[in-house]
């Protein structure tokens, strides 16, 4: 009971959005006029009583949260997992007291650092110094605090030399240095921890993960927000899983994230169109099934970055004599293109007129060449190389599961659009000769 | 502050909280308001040529136009016997105390929004810190009017004991509506476009380059519906100490600021809740 830090009882974030209503039709000008005006109006009325005003006249409400019952015990570590727009980050934004919950309420014990505050404030005409002592305000120390733990910040950042230099002429190495270190040392009850903000940098990631074992260690706890289900794993005791809004399973870590896995890998992996007229296409090309399949591990598909991962679309050719070539485009979840294929060396069809009929063109792609995250298959169907018959945008999605040995240093999602696994050589050329005897028996040896 | 009890000290989040405890938190987070006034003031003169200096040329060449275009081109005059420059004087200085503080304050939310985006405080600490640093550009402009009362062999009476009062008049009249359009600033960018449309409006209609003893008596009464009237009719009582105060004007120059800073502060409350989902 009393060792429960975070409490959550019925927790819910409304947001209300405002839009035009489209499918009422106005055909006087008396009633376009009578519309605009209602709309100032309102507007007018928003603004006078301090509320926000919405834009158009129809509302719609979102439920970013809805009822999130959970407890944290003191020192544990609990995952939040779930799908973009399940609700993580406005349950952290919650907790880290930025936003108001429409309803419900948490109770919250000890102080709270949000690795999201790494930085806060930090100005770029300050010096080091100055900065520290303003994102220490901000970050809730008072200045005896600060100025008792200067210099541990100061040379936990490495940033003596330049303590008196404006921040804006640091390195960004520096900078992330500085921000950490402050952070560090606030010693905070809890600690909130937003993987998707530390994605690309990879000293601040290692860093705020040595932090994290480091906070959970010394009987802290720790609430990590990720995507990558290793780290949660490796890192946390118990996850909890939201989606659309609402806690889907909360318990054993182990247990849920199996659960999410595999609701999340098998979900849009095949389609299939079984009436031709109504399949997405057009006159000269119709699709009829499309498919992306991994290795098969106990019992459920998973595609894991190590895994051969086979694409297969299923379609009718519907002009006699047309060459028809597939292209596929490959996307990820930061909407950078991965690549774009097409079966230029395919032995039996490419090149040759095809007949009116069902046909199945796979595509193969290698294992440990694409990265974890989500992946986006679009879709060409090109005529004589040249012209495109139709483009199917979301044909496939699928997503690439993180399997690295669990003893891996990195948790961080690896950075780049692909990740290779390429061949590497070391060879040692010019041994230094100097007086060690470990050294000594060397250059004997090459004697 | 919090070190010592963290650990007993529950925090509870549910709608309407924050609202609760506003004030309380307004206080607990008094170091942070001093800081970011702090910061304010370090940062606005760095990277400039003459730094500090700014802080004394602009009213100073305010008063030397002022001076030039209404006192020797217009012919305009000086009530009592008081030099003509440090009448206009006593004007700029809360003028621009004024002016300067509306400008900061209004842009203060934009200017921080990711410290908002990120970060729990009372909101209210950022547009009131910024009134603290121009504070300080008044305090050292107040110099030049020390040079010019010296210059001008003008010894100051025993009413600049009530001055404080009038700089605050003027502070708060910034803060009231600096509150309101900071606030609606966070969410319809076109509101930053009022301020610098009403400080140069503002300079013509206050009494600036005249003293408002030349308004016609019928008219003084709704003239002073400017609360800058009020406040700068107490600056000249204060530094020159010559003309008589007209009472109902002040009392309604003060009226309209409690007004403005009633509205302003209530306004700002209300939106403040969702700022962090807007910004």
């Amino acid at each position: 009971m009393s060792d429960i830090v975070i409490n959550s009882e019925k927790l819910c974030k409304k947001y209300v959005i405002g839009h035009q209503v489209e499918n009422v039709r106005y055909i006087a000008l008396r009633d376009v006029l009578m519309r605009k005006l209602r709309c100032v109006w309102h507007k007018a009325k928003d603004l006078m009583h301090g509320d926000h005003v919405l834009q158009g006249d129809a509302f719609e409400e979102i439920w970013a949260l809805r009822d999130i019952d959970f407890d944290v015990r003191r020192g544990e570590s609990v995952g939040v997992i779930g799908r973009n727009g399940s609700g993580k980050s406005t349950l952290l934004k919650i907790l880290s007291r930025i936003t108001e919950p429409t309803e419900g309420r948490v109770r919250i014990r000890g102080r709270v650092l949000s690795l999201l505050e790494v930085g806060a404030g930090f100005h770029p005409e300050l010096t080091g110094r100055e900065n520290i002592f303003l994102n220490g305000a901000i970050l809730g120390m008072s200045r005896a605090e600060i100025r008792r733990k200067f210099d541990e910040i100061v040379t936990f950042a490495e940033i003596e030399k330049f303590l008196d230099t404006p921040v804006k002429r640091y390195s960004s190495g520096m900078y992330v240095r500085l921000a950490f270190s402050v952070a560090a040392h606030l010693e905070p009850e809890i600690l909130l921890v937003d993987e998707v903000l530390s994605v690309g940098d990879a000293t601040f990631q290692s860093k705020c993960i040595a932090k994290m074992e480091g906070v959970a260690r010394a009987g802290r706890t720790v609430l990590f927000v990720s995507h990558n289900m290793v780290a949660v794993r490796n890192l946390c005791s118990r996850a909890l899983w939201l989606d659309r809004g609402r806690v889907l399973q909360f318990g054993d870590v182990q247990h849920v994230v199996a659960g999410y896995l595999a609701q999340s890998t098998s979900a849009h992996l095949e389609h299939h169109w079984p009436n031709r007229d109504s399949a997405p296409g057009n006159d000269s090309f119709r699709l009829h099934r499309a498919r992306v399949s991994g290795a098969t591990h106990g019992g459920l598909s998973q595609i894991t970055v190590q895994t051969p991962v086979a694409i297969e679309f299923e379609y009718w050719n519907l002009v006699p004599g047309q060459r028809l070539n597939l292209s596929l485009v490959l996307w990820n979840e930061e909407g950078t293109l991965v690549f774009n294929t097409f079966p230029v060396d395919e032995p039996t069809w490419h090149g040759r007129p095809f007949p009116v009929g069902l046909f199945r063109s796979r595509c193969e792609i290698p294992p440990n060449l694409l990265n974890s995250g989500n992946h986006r298959v679009q879709l060409y169907a090109v005529r004589d190389q040249n012209s495109v018959l139709f483009v199917c945008d979301d044909a496939l999605s699928f997503q690439v599961v993180d399997a690295r040995e669990e003893s891996s240093m990195w948790y961080g999602r690896w950075v780049g659009a692909i990740r290779p696994r390429l061949k590497w050589s070391t060879a040692l050329l010019m041994p230094e000769m100097t007086k060690s005897p470990h050294q000594e028996r060397v250059s004997v040896s090459s004697k | 502050m919090h070190t010592s009890t963290v650990g007993q000290d529950e925090i509870v989040i549910e709608r309407g909280r924050i609202e609760k405890n506003y004030w309380a938190d307004l206080w607990r987070y008094r170091e942070l308001f001093l800081i970011l006034a702090w910061r304010d003031i370090a940062v606005r003169y760095k990277q400039t040529v003459i730094g500090v200096a700014w802080a004394v040329v602009r009213p100073f060449l305010t008063m030397i136009i002022f001076t030039v275009i209404f006192g020797r081109v217009a012919g305009l005059r000086s009530d009592g016997e008081a030099p003509y420059a440090l009448m206009v004087f006593a004007a700029t200085l809360p003028w621009s105390l004024f002016s300067t503080a509306l400008g900061e304050a209004s842009n203060s939310l934009i200017g921080n929004e990711r410290l908002i985006s990120k970060v729990y405080f009372p909101r209210l600490i950022i547009p009131t810190a910024t009134i603290v640093a121009a504070f300080v550009d008044f305090l050292i402009s107040f110099v030049i009017l020390l040079g010019l009362m010296v210059f001008y062999q003008f010894p100051p009476g025993w009413n600049m004991i009530v001055l404080p009062a009038f700089i605050a008049l003027a502070a708060l009249a910034s803060l009231g509506p600096g509150l309101w359009i900071t606030a609606l600033n966070v969410k319809y960018r076109d509101f930053r476009y009022v301020i610098p449309f009403v400080v140069q409006f503002g300079i013509y209609i206050s009494p600036i380059g005249f003293s408002s003893s030349v308004i016609p008596n019928q008219w003084r009464l709704l003239y002073s519906l400017n609360p800058l009237t009020g406040v700068i009719d107490g600056f000249r009582w204060c530094i020159l100490g010559r003309a008589p105060i007209y009472w109902p004007g002040l009392v309604l120059s003060i009226g309209v600021v409690t007004i403005c800073l009633w509205f302003g502060i209530r306004q700002f409350r209300n939106m403040e809740r969702t700022f962090a989902d807007f910004i």
